[in-house]
């Protein structure tokens, strides 16, 4: 009964989605304001049909409802309950599901949030968020259900793919998707102000708030995804440039451009075109990574349950909304010009460059990332694509934004006069330089060319950030939420900078093998190996191995890495071992049995590689911090003696 | 105004591109598998019915075969038995089972009284076979060419449908005139 519940719930939704869109684009076309106030009763009556819908299901999993297909295939009654909770986003259908009830958040907080905008535009907003929902409804109830029934019902489910029975993954996918759906609020808000056919900068401060938490999310999301594949996978690494993978990192690479140029907007009402076309770049990107993970288009190791059926849907959604908005932004993008300048120096300078190159960046992810499928359809041959191409690439554009990003916190608006800076930039510079020199050289004592360059740039960005902001502590001047989630943020940036620069030069990875009682000595360290002994799960079997970790002599850990075999699946999966020791991330993983008593071991000593998670975490935190700001929670709507009037329909 | 333009071309561009790889993108129902069009893995393993003997990948170059992921402790493997029967009596595809994970005298227990309609059954007892064909669950099939190429990966149980639609053509389409 319940999953007929959903699926109805479902079609209900799908009808107050198409409501939703209708009353409120149409109703704002045509100036019927009484039309508008049906909008919000549509956004709640939506929310709650897909709340129940994501109900139903997750009562399904938790009764262990196995006549639910969806439930057959990714559950087991031997799953632990949160596991049971967290499959129903473990494959194509629920993760639709948990995207649609995600929007429906997202709609309802800008319902909640837009009440004191102008009712026409706050009508046009939800409009386009309801068009987005309508076409995610009618694709899963069209391809992907749910709910459907089968019959006869199993007597047990197939489990949930074991790689996917770890806490860091099961948290992922929300928190990535609030990211990729929180786009959608940027891009409703920039579709609004196109149909409106002006864009003031109140509109960049309305904006802002939202886009920078779906950026804080994404980046969680990201970093927990990388987490979860050094961790869990045991493959040895943080990042693989996978298909899936790039299609998160694209989406942030623009949303963070996106974030930067809101700014301008905001403040010297500029980039307005520009911002309009980041906004819905960014949603794209978004949209273009579910395409690619759920069509198959691109073989990753990521990707479950391909189907062009669904492929074909999700290409048709994308020209529906993304030409839509493109066609939208060709008629109206010309009007909106700016008549305000600013001088080469000018932070305004700094920023474009700051767009330029993080679009950049994102466009080499892109072009890296498509090679592949373009060569394939071409019938040039397989190609595959690696980190050979990956590294360098993004690394010319992100080095010139690093270096640039010191001066350009310094810089003043619109005058490009830096001299006043000058000597705050050398200092810091010198004191970066001589810092990380002597950390590398002295700590470390060899390194690559790269290693004393991003060092310093990541030490400087950080002395660069905070300089001002302890200058005003210290004399008592207040200092804004926005500036201080922005410090936050940069500081965020260089931690991950040093971190990955640390990473990249200084890794030892030995695989050895070794047979009980051996030792073996690697990265300044000693491990003795105790021999493997069987171990239990809830839903598995394992051989757990045992280390004891030395360092010159002294104990750091004892070390148990497992092999494991789930039962149902019948899937062996790799359980590393790692411990933190005075930041250095020690990593064991179990490999083959040879023989004898002998097992071949993988050990993998990261300088401070946890540090890419935490600076993950701080930037998220900056943004939040940002997003906060009192400046974005009242922003006047009608307010002549602001300078937002004198910027509006300037064509 | 041509310039706002040139992001829907790009776009438009792009849309072409992905429509061309769908058309090429594996079929439906398809767990994306990197084996497709890729020799299939070697192995080497003992015969189910004869011990003594080995079934090799190697032995089996030259002709198509479907290789088949089952177990007795599967379900779905029940399920799909009769339609494996008929494959057999068919005639025309010969069937090796990988016997996965499984205790050995129930798979020929279950073997004698559900029937036989493998030529060979490899015993896998440590898995290690099926990790290298990237199976996620029994059952799985696939399809091998006589070039030793893995062509098609059905997940789940074997249907009619499947192999009239999906098995046959593609055998029948490799060697025209000798359906």
């Amino acid at each position: 009964m319940l999953p007929e519940l959903g699926h109805f719930a479902l079609i209900l939704a799908l009808l107050l989605a198409a409501l939703q869109a209708f009353f409120a684009i149409a109703g704002a076309a045509r100036g019927r304001d009484r039309w508008l106030t049906a909008v919000t009763t549509a956004v709640a009556g939506q929310a709650v049909m897909v709340a129940t819908a994501m109900a139903c299901l997750m009562a399904s999993f938790v009764g262990n409802d196995f006549s639910v297909t969806y439930v057959a295939e990714n559950s087991n009654s031997a799953l632990p309950l949160f596991y049971r909770i967290a499959a129903l986003w473990g494959a194509h259908e629920g993760s639709l599901l948990l995207w649609i009830f995600l929007l429906a958040v997202w709609t309802v907080a800008v319902a909640f949030g837009a009440r004191r905008l102008p009712p026409r535009f706050s009508a046009r907003v939800l409009g386009v968020l309801g068009l987005v929902s309508f076409g995610f409804l009618l694709f899963t109830l069209a391809t992907s259900n749910p709910f459907l029934r089968l019959d006869p019902a199993a007597a047990d489910g197939r489990d949930l793919n074991p790689i996917l029975q770890d806490p860091g993954l099961a948290v992922h996918p929300p928190i990535l998707y609030t990211g990729y759906v929180g786009f959608s609020v940027a891009f409703a808000f920039a579709c609004a102000a196109m149909l409106e056919g002006r864009l003031d900068q109140s509109w960049a401060r309305w904006t802002r708030p939202w886009t920078v938490i779906a950026w804080s999310f994404l980046t969680c999301g990201i970093a927990l995804g990388s987490f979860w594949a050094y961790y869990e996978l045991g493959w040895g690494g943080f990042w693989f440039w996978d298909p899936v993978e790039n299609a998160s990192f694209m989406p942030w690479l623009v949303g963070t451009a996106l974030i930067h140029s809101l700014a301008v907007t905001d403040k010297r009402g500029l980039f307005k075109s520009w911002t309009l076309l980041l906004a819905i770049l960014a949603f794209s990107l978004s949209l273009l990574g579910t395409f690619l993970v759920r069509s198959g288009v691109l073989v990753s190791v990521h990707s479950f349950a391909a189907d062009p059926q669904r492929g074909i849907f999700i290409l048709a959604f994308l020209i529906v909304i993304i030409g839509g908005a493109l066609c939208l932004y060709a008629w109206r993008a010309p009007l909106l010009r700016s008549t305000a300048g600013f001088e080469l120096g000018a932070r305004e300078s700094f920023l474009l460059f700051n767009n330029v190159l993080l679009v950049i960046a994102a466009g080499t992810v892109f072009a890296g990332t498509l090679a592949p499928l373009i060569s394939d359809a071409l019938k040039l041959g397989t190609l595959s694509v690696g980190p050979p191409y990956f590294n360098p690439t993004f690394l010319m554009s992100m080095l010139p934004l690093l270096a640039l990003l010191s001066v350009g916190i310094h810089a003043n608006w619109k005058r490009g006069r830096l001299k006043d800076k000058q000597r705050t930039l050398l200092y810091t510079l010198v004191a970066a330089a001589v810092l990380g020199c002597g950390l590398v050289f002295g700590v470390y004592r060899h390194g690559r060319l790269l290693t004393p360059v991003g060092a310093t740039l990541g030490l400087w960005i950080i002395l660069a950030s905070a300089v001002d902001p302890i200058d005003r502590w210290r004399r008592g001047l207040s200092l804004s939420r926005a500036v201080l989630g922005m410090t936050v943020a940069h500081i965020g940036l260089a931690v991950a900078v040093i971190a990955l620069t640390t990473v990249q030069s200084f890794t030892t990875e030995r695989d050895v093998a070794l047979a009980p009682g051996a030792t073996v000595a690697a990265g300044g360290y000693e491990f003795r190996f105790a021999g493997v002994r069987p171990a239990e799960g809830p839903n598995y079997s394992a051989i757990a191995g045992t280390l004891f970790v030395t360092h010159h002599g002294a104990p750091v850990a004892v070390l148990q890495p497992q092999k494991r075999q789930y039962w149902i699946q019948r899937q062996v999966t790799s359980e590393t071992a790692i411990k933190m020791y005075h930041g250095d991330n020690i990593l064991l993983a179990l490999g083959e049995d040879l023989g004898a008593g002998r097992w071949s071991v993988r050990i993998q000593i990261r300088p401070l590689v946890s540090l890419i998670w935490l600076a993950a975490f701080i930037m998220a935190c900056g943004g939040v911090l940002a997003a906060s700001d009192r400046r974005f929670r009242n922003v006047k709507v009608a307010a002549p003696a602001t300078e937002a009037v004198a910027t509006e329909r300037s064509a | 105004m041509n310039r706002f333009l040139l992001p829907l071309g790009a776009f438009l561009l792009l849309a072409v591109v992905l429509a061309i790889g769908i058309r090429h993108a594996p079929d439906k129902g398809v767990i994306a598998s990197p084996l497709l069009g890729r020799p299939a893995p070697q192995f080497a393993l003992p015969d189910l019915t004869q011990p003594a003997r080995l079934v090799r990948s190697v032995d089996l170059k030259g002709h198509w075969y479907l290789f088949n992921v089952w177990g007795t402790w599967c379900g779905e493997c029940r399920a799909e038995h009769e339609t494996l029967l008929r494959v057999q009596r068919a005639g025309l595809v010969p069937l090796i089972g990988l016997d996965w994970k499984d205790d050995a005298s129930e798979a020929r227990a279950w073997l004698a009284q559900f029937g036989n309609p493998y030529q060979a059954v490899a015993v896998d007892a440590s898995g290690r076979v099926a990790i290298d064909w990237g199976v996620y669950g029994a059952p799985e099939t696939f399809l091998v060419d006589p070039r030793g190429i893995v062509v098609y990966k059905h997940v789940g149980a074997l249907t009619d449908a499947v192999w009239s639609q999906e098995i046959l053509p593609r055998v029948g389409a490799a060697r025209p005139g000798k359906s």
